[in-house]
């Protein structure tokens, strides 16, 4: 259940990487990542491998398969539950279709958990215009997931046989390229998503006043429908001595009552021949993202059953985000293999702080894992909780 | 049939805009566009893991995607 959120960026990530460049087929590449993010009590590692071949001149498909493997005892499980391990494995492949000017995408998502089962399909177009210097697209995709709930039984963890809830996702992208001069590039997005069925998180619930002293929790209830609206705008520009920064704005808002903002700034700075040979590519991007609270978000509740919808998930607060990275590339040839154009070499690694208005770190009253604090705090009044994460990646490319 | 008049007429005008917009960056002068590090995604595999990544952790969603980039020249 950790990844419920996934496939909303899959997709897009899938849909726009799959028609990025239409009037030319993306290269044939191979690449073998390792990734490991800690944070929050939360780690999360594994591998992914994506493969890309081109099928003669007007064909390219495209293979990826990671695995997830999670360890997690965040503050919500730690607050309501013992801590758990589970795996998600996910499977994409996806095809292109070069015609004239026009590239058509077709590919094919399955993301299998525990307790979470979901099938994608997505599509899209995109069409080079004006001598190539405009590329539009459009993309469509549509989830169907399976939502299930791990329980104990004989201390054995399984599905609950009396749990399975069902949601389908939907999403429209609208895409725009437009080469400015010939060292600006920008782009804008748009994206409609909506969703229907069973969106809250089976184990996650909410808290609220008996009294001023005491805390009572019940279930999260989630309206059955989400709908969001996103537009983004990014722009590349390369220096005069071979180094590009870019930027990227992003508008954020749905029916919940989210609103968010995402900045981002990223330098792009190759060493030159004369320093370590010119094998080295640095990079540096600092990401700043806002939101508010969703209208039926609370810490904690007046009372309980307090109204239709009530939610809990620090997802849905009120608060702000910083995200440092940096990589370091280091690129390379093999004589002894001619067919191999190029390889690198990538290390990344990103810190993320997280600042919460809105979220308490409700440890300080109810506790962790069954155990109460010494001096436990009245509800309400606990610190706010922050979240600092260590986002680690090192890959492999190899391009044909 | 009014409409369908008006109709024709905005495509002919939008067509006939079209076709006479030159490139006003040509492709021989695009080195610096078509360059690596110009790419919006120089990395796929990496991107879709940070993605999911802030996915995981923000109310927002979508958009994120680069439509072109890179080069617009074949």
């Amino acid at each position: 259940m950790a990844n419920k959120r996934l496939l909303g960026f899959v997709i897009t990530c899938c849909a726009f990487g799959g028609a990025v460049h239409a009037g030319v087929l993306p290269e044939d590449r191979a690449d073998v990542l390792y990734f490991r993010y800690e944070g929050g009590g939360v780690t999360v590692n594994g591998p992914s491998m994506l493969v890309r071949k081109s099928i003669g001149e007007h064909v390219s498909v495209q293979a990826n398969y990671l695995i997830d493997m999670v360890s997690s005892a965040s503050i919500d499980v730690e607050t309501a539950a013992s801590p758990y391990e589970d795996e998600r494995r996910q499977g994409t492949f996806s095809a292109d279709f070069l015609l004239g000017k026009s590239t058509y995408s077709i590919g094919y998502i399955n993301s299998d958990e525990s307790d979470y089962k979901a099938k994608t399909l997505f599509m899209g177009v995109s069409h080079d215009m004006f001598g190539d210097l405009t590329t539009i697209s459009f993309n469509y995709s549509e989830g169907h997931n399976d939502v299930f709930r791990n329980v104990k039984i004989d201390d054995v963890k399984q599905n609950d046989p009396t749990f399975h809830e069902k949601m389908q996702s939907r999403s429209y992208s609208l895409g725009l390229s437009q080469i400015i001069t010939k060292n600006l590039i920008i782009s804008g997005a748009y994206e409609v998503d909506t969703d229907e069925g069973f969106l809250r998180s089976p184990y996650r619930s909410v808290r609220f006043f008996i009294d001023p002293f005491n805390q009572g929790r019940e279930d999260e209830k989630y309206p059955k429908t989400h709908s969001s609206n996103a537009a983004s705008i990014r722009a590349k520009y390369f220096l005069p001595y071979r180094a590009a920064i870019d930027g990227m704005y992003r508008f954020y808002t749905d029916t919940w009552g989210v609103i968010g903002h995402t900045a981002e700034l990223g330098y792009v700075h190759p060493l030159d021949k004369m320093l370590l040979g010119g094998n080295w590519i640095f990079e540096g991007r600092l990401r700043y993202y806002t939101q508010t609270k969703a209208d039926f978000y609370q810490d904690i509740f007046p009372r309980a059953d307090f109204s239709n919808f009530m939610a809990r998930d620090k997802e849905l607060a009120t608060y702000n985000a910083y995200t440092l990275g940096v990589n370091a590339a280091y690129e390379f040839k093999i004589e002894r293999f001619p067919w191999l154009s190029k390889g690198s070499l990538n290390m990344r690694y990103d810190h993320m702080t997280a600042n919460y208005d809105d979220f308490r770190d409700a440890r300080f009253s109810l506790g962790s894992f069954g155990k109460l604090p010494d001096d436990p705090y009245d509800p309400g009044t606990e610190p706010l909780y922050k979240l600092d994460a260590d986002i680690y990646q090192f890959y492999i490319s190899a391009f044909f | 049939m009014r409409t369908r008049g008006l109709l024709v007429l905005t495509l002919a005008v939008l067509s006939a805009g079209c076709s006479s917009i030159e490139p006003w960056v040509k492709p021989y002068d695009r080195e610096n566009l078509a360059d690596p590090i110009m790419a919006f995604t120089r990395a796929p595999i990496s991107q879709e893991f940070l993605d999911h990544v802030f996915d995981s952790r923000e109310g927002s969603r979508g958009a994120t995607g680069a439509a072109g980039g890179g080069c617009g020249c074949n």
